[in-house]
């Protein structure tokens, strides 16, 4: 036995010694995670706030070289194109979920998931090149094409986290309802559904707040835009992200504390959505498994 | 539903037409529906190939070694930006694996009960930055420091090594690495520490009876029980940071060498599609960005595939699967 006797091995100070230096090193290393999260956020809230005003969350961008303009028209850009997404992502998402959860057998369901976590790892500049392809080449960019690309990004989230939280639903409320001779859809869609409810609800706040934040497929999509369109998704909008994007490539000083300012609304945005998911989360776990 | 309800022979019947809709109904529509997901990744393909397809056969596949990224005289490589991404995702990876590691050790093992949680919610946050918030991190705020602060101490401390030589600059390969490295820690961290949740209790105290130091138990014990998922979780970072577009083309510079120097400016697959695409002047160029785009999903596919496989083997499967972990894998 190589290692029964560690009490009575030698070196007992050395080996106290490299262990206080690899608790140290962890400790460091978690310690250095939540600072950088503080610098960052703390950055975006220092440089941020200062610019943030109702005028600036109220006044659509300033034409090309003037100043003093706001976000308003990018807040409801990216309000339309991510409500749109998720029109698309989450019934079709929680439809895939109810497939290979309720319906599939193993052998079509489990290639099912694999596609889901393939798709999840496409780089969504790629995804942004595919829609590209279908909506925007030989057309124009269009806030229905930034809205399919997010669905697409949006679509293997909801359906992933979809399908873990059917899989927690108690088999016995199913059996139950099968053992009254209710239809298996009624079943899904009365006894499954609601009981899941919470975590599913989870799967579209989570998806959605990344979805929010994503510029990538956009700058293919979205990142023309006339300064009068406000609201039609056939053409496109303005979007937060493209704006602290464009921005922060910019070398005016104004133009960064607009970035930032535009930064603070969209990070506060993700981070509360990605609480409040937590939050459900936990109360749904918590009901299902008693 | 009250029973007297049910029994009433015209209702039942009723009931009875509708279950026969509405069984094949919810199967076909959500059978559909995973039609639709699959399609997804097969019209990606295939879409990417065809814009790509005029560099393809123009090109062929010297376009991954050709050096040069030239729209004057119309010769397009992918060699710059494969190096940059290889170098930029490379050293996050280096950098973010041990982090993540060490992150979990102390989660799992060290940090008092009441603080595992919300260190762990910190950390998780983290990945819910958007990037394109990191990215402008990285322009104002890290990207002077690298060029004003760790930079120099890098070179005149190791300046002998080419990758630490060169002038220091705010953007660069070193710089859109670290950015990486912060985009992907708390990726592979929610893994990590998942599996080293999972492992058995018995096994870690029967260590410690043999007197064995908790880093002892850890090297022992919780490593070699977790293998797979610390390279599986290793794997999903790597997938991600090869594939990040906007926080990398904010900080790298944008310019189409290789360069030994970290302190460079470079390019890389996704950064320089994520630059270029909007305003390509000519179909040429497009296509060869598409093609960029190509070898970046095959790529990216075949990390994530092998992260499955492996993360999958390691029966990972069935742990507890929280919201960010969701949304990292």
């Amino acid at each position: 036995m190589e290692h029964a006797l560690y009490a009575q091995s030698g070196g007992l100070r050395r080996r106290r010694r490299v262990n206080r230096a690899v608790e140290l090193t962890s400790t460091v290393a978690a310690v250095l995670a939540v600072a950088v999260l503080l610098l960052v956020v703390g950055s975006v809230l220092l440089k941020g706030l200062g610019a943030l005003s109702i005028h600036f969350l109220t006044t659509p961008t300033a034409l090309f070289g003037e100043e003093g303009g706001g976000i308003s028209n990018a807040i409801i850009g990216t309000a339309i194109v991510v409500a749109l997404a998720a029109a698309m992502a989450i019934p079709v998402g929680l439809l895939v979920a109810i497939y290979t959860t309720e319906f599939a057998p193993p052998r079509i369901g489990n290639p099912v998931r694999f596609v889901l976590d393939v798709l999840n790892g496409v780089p969504t500049i790629v995804t942004g090149i595919f829609v590209y392809g279908l909506l925007v080449a030989g057309r124009q960019q269009s806030g229905y094409a930034a809205a399919v690309a997010l669905a697409i990004i949006m679509l293997p989230i909801v359906a992933r986290t979809a399908q873990e939280v059917l899989a927690l639903v108690p088999a016995t409320l199913k059996e139950a309802a099968h053992a009254l001779g209710i239809a298996h859809w009624r079943t899904t869609m009365r006894v499954t559904l609601p009981t899941a409810a919470g975590g599913l609800l989870t799967g579209a706040l989570v998806a959605v707040a990344r979805v929010a934040g994503e510029t990538a497929p956009l700058i293919l999509l979205c990142s023309i835009f006339a300064p009068g369109n406000l609201t039609d998704p056939r053409e496109g909008l303005a979007t937060i992200p493209i704006f602290i994007f464009q921005a922060s490539e910019s070398p005016s000083p104004t133009a960064h504390t607009e970035a930032w300012a535009a930064a603070l609304v969209l990070i506060a945005f993700v981070l509360v959505l990605n609480l409040v998911a937590r939050a459900f989360y936990a109360r749904s776990r918590q009901r299902m498994e008693g | 539903m009250e029973a007297g309800a049910l029994s009433t022979p015209v209702l039942r019947a009723r009931r009875n037409r509708k279950d026969r809709i509405g069984d094949p109904l919810l199967r076909g529509l959500s059978g559909l529906a995973a039609a639709v997901a699959v399609a997804a990744i097969l019209g990606i393909s295939y879409e990417v190939t065809k814009i790509a397809s005029p560099a393809i056969s123009r090109f062929g596949l010297g376009f991954l070694t050709v050096n040069d990224w030239n729209p004057v005289t119309e010769r397009f490589g992918a060699a710059p930006f494969l190096y940059g991404t290889v170098v930029t995702a490379g050293i996050a990876l280096l950098l973010a694996a041990p982090l993540s590691i060490a992150i979990s050790v102390y989660l799992t093992e060290l940090a008092p009960q009441r603080l595992r949680r919300p260190v762990a919610t910190l950390v998780d946050m983290l990945a819910a930055i958007p990037t394109v918030i990191l990215g402008l991190w990285g322009i104002l705020v890290l990207g002077p420091f690298m060029r004003d602060t760790i930079e120099p101490a890098l070179k005149s401390a190791f300046g002998f090594l080419p990758i630490f030589s060169g002038d220091p600059s705010a953007f660069g390969y070193l710089t859109a690495a670290l950015i990486l490295t912060i985009m992907i820690t708390p990726i592979i961290t929610s893994v990590t520490r998942e599996v080293f949740e999972t492992v058995p209790g018995e096994l870690k105290e029967g260590f410690y009876a043999l007197g064995a130091t908790r880093w002892e138990m850890v090297r022992r014990v919780v490593l070699p029980y977790s293998r797979a998922g610390i390279v599986g979780g290793a794997m999903l970072g790597l997938g991600r940071a090869i594939g990040e577009a906007i926080a990398v083309a904010q900080v790298i510079g944008g310019a189409y060498g290789i360069h030994a120097s970290l302190f460079h400016t470079g390019g890389t697959l996704a950064a320089q599609i994520a630059a270029q695409f909007q305003g390509a002047p000519n179909q040429l160029q497009r296509s060869s960005l598409a093609y960029l785009g190509l070898i970046l999903l095959v790529f990216a596919v075949i990390v994530n595939v092998i992260a499955r496989v492996i993360v999958r083997r390691g029966g990972l499967e069935e742990a507890e699967f929280t919201p960010t972990e969701a949304e990292a894998l």
